[in-house]
């Protein structure tokens, strides 16, 4: 049966498999003297044996099938807006970046009213650019027009 | 004794003088602040003000950057406990057990804990800097690299075999971390590894966005699409301090965070990382209830938050009395001092009395400052859960983005915090814990510079790690820890931690399993 422990286990091993073949582009030096793929391949090694054990004793974990996902299109949404921020941040500025992740959380996410999106964006988006860019000094991306 | 009573009276002199005091009481107003906000570290913050400091006199001036050093040590744990969002490094140890007492309407005597635990430990280990830096500095000097590497890995074994879970799944996440550790430019040879072309990744990935995206954004990803917001129980005025039984249950944790903190810190590294991970595991260990851990254990804040604070006051043994500065913030604070035409190293005390005595006297009064200053802001800090959460997460993701950004002004680093979220968030579907990932990531880079380093010095020869006293009684305890964990093989099934009180129970971090 398809259970947690194995899902995960089967996944950390086929991913040291991954790092196995990735560190045959570099050199591996010697017992004596190790290269830079020495230590990867070692650790490699040892969550290929961690992840096997895992997998073939976890027979008695719970079903995978039993897992509830019921959060996970919120999570996307989220990891969604995360990953807009990251793509925008320098090209938009960060209030303008804010002011949209604050947006498509709060408004499309969350559904809540026009004026309460609108308060927190411009209260999140301008309040902590002021706090941090012109308080505290940290650089922070201005977008287009300085904005 | 004497001589030590009145140097020290020399020294309230100088730090009780209006102008420094006043440097004492901004510098730890400003590292609180910059505790409290996620991913403004104190390298950063010190970094930010080092400028600032350069007209001062010299005592002014490493009052002041001490006073954010531990500042921002206590303010720390604000958002750990809070949010579970670590502002650093140090304070993922106290997310675990601190935001699971937020969840269980008890943020207020968790944040008083971690304030007047940091307190005891900070005013303790000043004590101890005073009595014992030049002996501690000299031991601290036997080490070498075949040492370090027997510590970080007896760490690590140690971090496994205490872990509540299973020791294989810890053993695997540590792994898992201390392979992502690997990413980067290899420090021996130049080598890229595991780039994949991306220049920022040359230094390796930061401990920020790891620990953010694992702790912090997970724990968004799994609470904020509940279909019933994550109940956090709003603290009455009168829940706001420790009932008796949790004063109880703290003052142990408190000592031996004290005394862990402090000797893990005079060693140089990521000292007051390491001193939270290992006074977590400790106090999990020694306890008659670990199976509490995790879901609200109030020695899993006490010890921590204590250590990391005690671990401050440590890591400027070496600096003062050596002029070896045991990690980057101490580096910085070195810088500070030359800058002003002052040379730490053994003959500090006798040629700079004032400013060495001074600079102690201040940490005494600095600690006080901290502890007036955090206590009557712990209602303030706990009124921040009455925000909806469908407005609060909103602003915790914005801070998060914003605290990852801002360590190296790289959009990089966003895109591995996002990646960590996910990471974090499937791990913890599967009941896996993450702390010992954060570890590894710490851990890598040094562990692999001191065993390399290790057989060069001994041209290839592994004997070099059994052949130095230090080294090898540490690996010897691993050795034993890591038989330890065998034994169930050899029982066939027989939960031997179960009697030893660390039964791989049901417990788990997160409010999704509790």
């Amino acid at each position: 049966m398809a259970t947690k422990d194995r899902i995960a286990g089967a996944a950390l091993a086929l991913f040291a498999l991954f790092v196995l073949e990735e560190s045959r582009k570099l050199p591996l030096g010697s017992l004596r003297e190790p290269g830079p793929s020495f230590v990867p391949v070692l650790l490699a090694a040892l969550l290929l044996i961690f992840g096997t054990c895992i997998a073939a004793s976890g027979g008695q974990s719970e079903g995978f099938r039993s897992l509830r996902w019921r959060e996970l299109p919120h999570a996307v949404a989220i990891l969604g807006a995360c990953g807009f921020s990251a793509w925008a941040l320098e090209r938009l500025g960060y209030r303008i970046t804010v002011l949209i992740v604050v947006f498509l959380l709060v408004k499309l996410v969350e559904k809540k009213s026009w004026l309460a999106t609108t308060l927190v964006a411009l209260a999140l988006s301008f309040g902590s650019f002021y706090l941090f860019y012109t308080l505290l000094r940290v650089p922070l991306p201005l977008g287009p027009w300085g904005i | 004794m004497l001589d030590t009573l009145q140097n020290l009276y020399l020294g309230f002199t100088v730090a009780l003088a209006p102008n420094v005091f006043l440097y004492a009481v901004v510098g730890c107003v400003i590292g609180t602040l910059v505790g409290v906000l996620p991913g403004v570290g104190p390298l950063a913050g010190i970094s930010l003000l080092l400028p600032a400091s350069f007209g001062m006199d010299a005592t002014s001036a490493i009052v002041l950057l001490a006073g954010i050093y531990y500042g921002a040590m206590y303010g720390g744990s604000t958002t750990s406990i809070l949010m579970r969002i670590p502002g650093e490094a140090a304070s993922v140890m106290t997310c675990i057990d601190g935001y699971a007492m937020t969840r269980n309407g008890r943020a207020g005597p968790a944040l008083a804990i971690a304030a007047v635990g940091s307190y005891i430990a900070g005013t303790v280990s000043v004590v101890a800097l005073m009595l014992l830096a030049p002996p501690l500095a000299n031991f601290a000097l036997r080490f070498g690299p075949p040492e370090y590497c027997a510590l970080l890995l007896l760490g690590l074994l140690a971090l496994a075999y205490m872990s509540g879970g299973s020791i294989v799944k810890a053993l695997a996440m540590a792994a898992l971390g201390l392979l992502l550790g690997m990413i980067g430019i290899d420090p021996m040879t130049g080598f890229f590894r595991f780039a994949y072309g991306v220049v920022e990744l040359g230094d390796g990935i930061g401990v920020v966005p790891v620990a953010v995206g694992l702790f912090g954004l997970s724990e968004i990803l799994l609470t904020a699409g509940e279909e019933a917001p994550p109940e956090v129980k709003k603290p009455r005025l009168a829940d706001l301090l420790p009932s008796r039984q949790e004063w109880r249950d703290s003052v142990w944790p408190i000592g031996r965070g004290t005394v862990l903190g402090f000797l893990i810190g005079i060693v140089p590294g990521s000292a007051h990382i390491i001193s939270s991970f290992v006074s977590y595991a400790v106090e999990r260990r020694v306890s008659k209830h670990p199976e509490r851990f995790g879901h609200g254990a109030i020695e899993g804040v006490a010890g921590p938050e204590s250590a990391n604070n005690s671990a401050t006051s440590g890591a400027f043994v070496p600096m003062l009395a050596l002029g070896v500065p045991s990690g980057p913030i101490p580096a910085v604070m070195l810088a500070a001092l030359m800058v002003h035409g002052v040379s730490p190293g053994p003959l500090l005390i006798q040629q700079q009395p004032k400013l060495f005595w001074g600079f102690i006297a201040s940490m005494y009064v600095g600690n006080v400052v901290l502890l007036i200053l955090n206590l009557p802001l712990v209602g303030v800090f706990v009124n921040i859960l009455r925000v909806p959460y469908h407005f609060l997460y909103p602003a915790i993701l914005i801070f998060c983005v914003l605290g990852v950004y801002a360590v190296n002004g790289s959009v990089v680093d966003v895109w591995i915090m996002i990646a960590m979220g996910a990471l974090g968030y499937i791990l913890r579907k599967l009941d896996f814990e993450t702390a010992p990932i954060v570890l590894g990531v710490v851990l890598a880079p040094m562990l692999e510079m001191s065993f390399r380093q290790s057989l060069a010095m001994s041209s290839g020869n592994y004997t070099i790690f059994f052949s130095r006293p230090i080294a090898a009684s540490m690996l010897a305890a691993g050795a034993c820890l890591l038989l330890l964990s065998l034994l169930p093989l050899l029982r066939r099934g027989a939960d031997w931690r179960g009697a030893l009180g660390l039964a791989a129970s049901d417990e788990k971090e997160g409010p999704h399993e509790t």
